[in-house]
């Protein structure tokens, strides 16, 4: 087993995931190095939100495997043979990884305090002090310091995207999964989102991957661009080579649409 | 006269024991209900093979009518060495009875928790006592409780079959004088109180839920 900074924090080996008849994922060879910031573009249906639901479990993957900070994530080893994990191994090595979803899936019966000390509380064992103390951190890290008390439904779509990153933020991940973040949000709220996820980037060693379609946002922030197509990457590089100089015809074709579009 | 004040007096108390009989059984066999129907619910969400057999009970016991299910607790269970007196044997069946209609109603409420709750579960990695305690039922519960209320209702009418504390002890007084009037409609209007009685108190209880979820 190799060590340290060489080992990458995210690896995807061979791995397929299919819907019925339907290949989702196709094989799909991927590696994340420690602290860097990939974002996944592509068409929809090409399979990257995918990439990010296996990576936290909600998805079971069909081939493969997927490694998480030197360990394997899918599987477990027995007698020499790599066999699919029990519910204790995934849940141990999937605490390091958080996630934010595109619709918030905030608790709406907390307030967003709450939100932020449910799982520090019960999954970490965290006293209700010392988790109350550390949410508040979190919520004035992303401007809500006066909105503690507040239910979701007292609060502005791009307010509950923060409060949804404080509290995955609350459980100390290595690794932050952001699932097109901001496109439930009215445009004018985009900006606050961003803003708080340029800060983390600043402020944190986190290995950040995220599926987006602000090809601008994309651009400026993560260390790499990953083009999906049809369940596979199909081009991969840094954000000026793709966005500038994009090799593969599909990848050009693409950012013509949306930056048509956009 | 078909109707004497002073005989509807002098029972009263006699019924109005017989009443309190009748509130316990339908406070125990509802805390049976509620409680064993939420366990059924949640066991039908596991994996099938514990899902299958808790669903062949709920519908077994749901498709049969009650009284059997009193008459087997009360005559047949004692083949098999367990003995249980009419009262117990009563509320137990309406227990059972209940419960099955509570977890359908239950499951619903499950059921309509979207699939973003549970993800985010996930994601903070709850394990599933505490996704079930802290986040899907505090959701789940609030909005069937008066489709609960309703059942609370039913089962309070059932009692009538089921402990026939009242009905039973209207008859003997009847049998006794000869006079059906009085003792039959005292019990249709301690029954029709007593209704209107837990009917409000589930509002209350509403009121209370709904102040508390936020959405």
């Amino acid at each position: 087993m190799t060590s340290g900074a060489a080992m990458p924090m995210v690896r995807f080996e061979k791995v397929t995931k299919r819907y019925g008849n339907l290949t989702v994922i196709d094989g799909l060879d991927l590696s994340i190095g420690r602290g860097e910031k990939v974002a996944m573009i592509g068409p929809s249906g090409s399979g990257k939100t995918t990439v990010l639901r296996m990576l936290m479990t909600l998805e079971r993957i069909d081939g493969g495997v997927i490694w998480v900070d030197g360990e394997m994530l899918t599987h477990v080893e027995r007698n020499g043979i790599a066999v699919p994990a029990d519910t204790a191994h995934l849940r141990r090595v999937r605490g390091k990884i958080g996630m934010v979803f595109q619709h918030f899936n905030l608790f709406p019966h907390m307030t967003a305090l709450k939100n932020c000390m449910e799982a520090p509380v019960t999954v970490l064992g965290m006293t209700k002090r010392e988790a109350e103390e550390r949410a508040g951190e979190l919520l004035a890290m992303v401007g809500l310091a006066d909105k503690r008390n507040h239910f979701p439904s007292q609060l502005s779509g791009g307010q509950q995207q923060r409060v949804a990153i404080a509290r995955a933020l609350a459980m100390r991940p290595k690794i932050m999964l952001f699932d097109e973040v901001t496109s439930a949000l009215d445009p004018e709220l985009v900006g606050e989102v961003l803003n708080v996820i340029r800060k983390l980037g600043a402020e944190h060693d986190l290995t950040m991957l995220m599926v987006t379609h602000q090809m601008g946002f994309a651009r400026e922030f993560a260390d790499r661009i990953s083009f999906f197509h049809r369940g596979k990457i199909e081009e991969d590089g840094k954000p000026d080579d793709i966005f500038g100089n994009p090799k593969n015809e599909r990848t050009r074709q693409f950012l013509h649409a949306v930056l048509d579009a956009g | 006269m078909l109707w004497d004040w002073e005989y509807a007096l002098e029972i009263l108390p006699i019924l109005g024991k017989a009443a309190i009989i009748t509130v316990e059984a339908t406070f125990l066999g509802f805390v049976i209900a509620a409680s064993l129907g939420l366990i059924f619910a949640i066991l039908r969400m596991l994996g099938p093979a514990i899902a299958t057999p808790v669903t062949i009970l709920v519908e077994l016991v749901r498709s049969t009518p009650l009284l059997i299910q009193i008459f087997f607790l009360y005559f047949v269970l004692p083949k098999f060495g367990v003995t249980l007196d009419a009262f117990t044997a009563g509320v137990l069946a309406l227990g059972l009875h209940y419960a099955t209609y509570c977890s359908e109603v239950y499951r619903a409420g499950l059921e309509n928790i979207p699939r973003g709750q549970w993800e985010a579960s996930t994601a903070l990695n709850l394990g599933l006592f505490t996704t079930f305690k802290d986040i899907i039922l505090p959701q789940a519960i609030p909005p069937v409780v008066p489709a609960l209320g309703n059942y609370l209702v039913a089962l309070f009418k059932e009692t009538a079959i089921a402990v026939l504390e009242l009905m039973q002890t209207a008859k003997i007084l009847g049998s006794e004088t000869f006079r059906y009037v009085e003792p039959i409609t005292l019990v249709g209007v301690i029954f029709l109180i007593m209704s209107l009685v837990s009917a409000a108190g589930i509002r209350w209880v509403e009121r209370v839920l709904n102040r508390r979820i936020m959405r």
